[in-house]
């Protein structure tokens, strides 16, 4: 690889095509930087002058944050988030493992994996669509405003075990099968030398499922029926999309916030934990997903 | 000892056949009652469903409810939406990533391709909820990112997102914005993997740097991207739902209404589950169509598989 880096960089492009280059690639980063820096800055300003913030506060204001910081619900949300990422998190991981390595066994090897497949594949193509599923999750099963309404029916990410299976494909055989021979049970094969084997795909897992069961927000807003019991991202929604009833008090008893700066503090607020976990999330991410999806 | 030749199932345990259909147990489970219980909502398509008398009390109707959602004024604008956007966000967006991930191939300096990279993968993982709060701000009239910059050059505001022209293009550009980071991942991971000794042979043969792009990473990548081209079918009646749903308001209905937000106000404002159903049905199965075709013509075109 450094080989390969000092061979291409003997032969230079033209001085303007890099510069070109350079100039496009960091255009590309300030246009998904810029408007996020924007929002920032307007949740920062007072009301008066927002409309004219680009980057920097011309009025510097934390009475936003002050707002939605008093809000009980923003703590319930986020706590009802945080149950649900954890849980989903515990579940779904485990199970996506257990799933992807009889997956990734031979058909001709085990023979049951083609019914197997045959079930993940129908899931993966078919679904019930929104009243049956409304329906079973509330009426059947009777989950409505229960925190297993959000963690169970997105428990299985096909996607995930997919990408699980193909990794465990990747790795040696031989290590596999000197176990076997040796005396292991599939059991103790897949927990001693194959889980050990595959730290980058498990993380990856465990980052999606991270950022799914976080960002999810659709699923909140049909199985709750009590705004109380409300994920974040879907308590978030409720305020964002309509005119936020409760800004419009808040807004007699504020003399420096408007309903635009509140939203900005509010958009901030709930970018905060994806920011943090972001650098972890990419660390692994990248790795994770290019050895499960790209063969070879 | 016991020979290899003993009891079926004793044999069955002894190859860890057992071992793996109890792995599997707890998964499958998940899937059958979430994935495919609700499968017996097909039968809500074809009955005339009230709630209080469920799905085994209500009556069948027939085709009735295909009819009723036939009958209205809007279904046929709504279908062509839902092709059109989707169709634009796949065509429009699919070469992003794929111009991205060459240009930054191309970048030299470790630390700023490595900064570059994580900023534009960032907004792939924040949820629509959060982006098209940051998108209507961006766009408002009332001191928009964009129409403050139009401002400079003496353009009147404009009303990108109460326009219903105007309003496709938001979209179609927003998602764009969202996903190029991300999807040039697995291109830049594919030209990662070129074997070196084709670029020195390049070299030999005297090429420079943009023949090089041309004659040795294109091709290298063009079964990844042949590949995304193809299982991008799956996607042609995705035309985003969390993102419409998020950002659109009463003015832009005729041109963004899909098929997605149209079957949730079935059931959200008009109580029309049946029908709701019934358009949720059609969409599954036409959806399964192309996802199919995507995967056959992938495996035919390239050496992938799904499984």
């Amino acid at each position: 690889m450094e080989k390969s880096l000092k061979f291409r960089s003997g032969i230079r492009p033209s001085r303007v095509a890099e510069a070109i280059i350079y100039v496009a690639v960091i255009f590309a980063a300030l246009l998904c930087l810029l408007p996020l820096l924007n929002v920032l800055a307007i949740s920062l300003n007072s009301k008066d002058t927002a409309d004219r913030v680009f980057l920097i506060p011309k009025d510097f204001s934390l009475q936003s944050y002050e707002i939605m910081l008093g809000r009980a619900q923003l703590y319930n949300s986020l706590w009802i988030s945080v149950k649900r990422v954890v849980l989903s998190i515990v579940i779904s991981t485990p199970v996506t493992v257990l799933m992807a390595y009889p997956l990734s066994r031979k058909s001709s090897e085990y023979p049951t994996r083609k019914i197997y497949v045959a079930i993940v594949v129908f899931c993966m193509i078919f679904n019930g669509g929104l009243v049956p599923g409304i329906i079973l999750v509330k009426v059947w099963l009777k989950l409505t405003n229960t925190i297993w309404a959000l963690v169970l029916p997105m428990a299985v990410p096909v996607y995930n075990v997919i990408l699980v299976m193909n990794y465990f494909r990747g790795l040696p055989k031989e290590v596999e099968e000197a176990a076997r021979i040796d005396g292991a049970t599939a059991v103790q094969v897949l927990f001693r030398v194959v889980i050990p084997m595959s730290t980058p795909v498990i993380a990856t897992v465990v980052m999606f499922v991270f950022v799914n069961s976080w960002n999810e927000w659709f699923n909140g807003l049909i199985f709750m029926d009590d705004v109380n019991r409300y994920p974040f991202q879907t308590y978030l929604q409720s305020t964002i999309k309509a005119p936020d009833i409760k800004s419009m008090v808040d807004l007699q008893n504020y003399a420096l916030v408007s309903d635009k700066t509140i939203k900005c503090a509010q958009i901030i607020i709930g970018m905060i934990p994806m920011i943090i976990a972001f650098p972890f999330a990419n660390k692994y991410f990248a790795s994770g997903v290019t050895l499960g999806a790209v063969k070879g | 000892m016991k020979t290899k030749s003993g009891g079926g199932f004793r044999n069955y345990v002894k190859k860890g056949f057992l071992a793996y259909d109890l792995m599997f147990l707890p998964g499958l489970i998940l899937l059958i009652i979430f994935s495919i219980i609700p499968m017996y909502g097909i039968i809500i398509a074809f009955q005339d469903y009230i709630p209080s008398k469920g799905v085994f009390g209500s009556e069948l109707n027939g085709l009735y409810n295909l009819t009723e959602l036939f009958a209205r004024k809007e279904i046929w604008r709504v279908i062509f939406n839902t092709f059109f956007i989707s169709f634009l966000k796949i065509v429009l967006g699919f070469p992003i990533p794929i111009i991205f991930s060459l240009l930054l191939n191309e970048v030299r300096l470790q630390g700023l391709k490595k900064g570059v990279q994580t900023i534009v993968y960032l907004p792939n993982f924040i949820s629509w909820v959060i982006m098209s709060g940051i998108v209507l701000d961006m766009f408002s009239t009332n001191g928009g990112v964009i129409n403050n910059l139009l401002g400079l050059f003496n353009v009147p505001p404009q009303h990108f997102l109460d326009d219903e022209n105007y309003f496709v293009f938001v979209i179609v550009i927003t998602d764009m914005w969202k996903g190029f980071g991300w999807g040039s991942v697995i291109y830049l991971a594919s030209i990662a993997s070129i074997d070196v000794s084709l670029y020195e042979a390049a070299v030999i043969d005297g090429a420079k740097r943009f023949k090089q792009t041309v004659h040795v990473t294109l091709p290298g990548m063009m079964s990844i991207i042949i590949m995304s081209a193809v299982l991008n079918l799956g996607n042609v009646l995705n035309a985003g739902f969390d993102q419409i749903y998020n950002l659109q308001n009463d003015l832009v209905l005729r041109t963004s209404e899909i098929i997605d937000t149209f079957s949730y106000k079935l059931y959200k404002n008009e109580y029309a589950w049946s029908q709701s159903t019934m358009i949720g049905l059609m969409k599954s199965v036409v959806s399964a169509v192309f996802i199919v075709s995507g995967w056959k013509l992938a495996s035919k075109l390239t050496d992938y598989s799904v499984f």
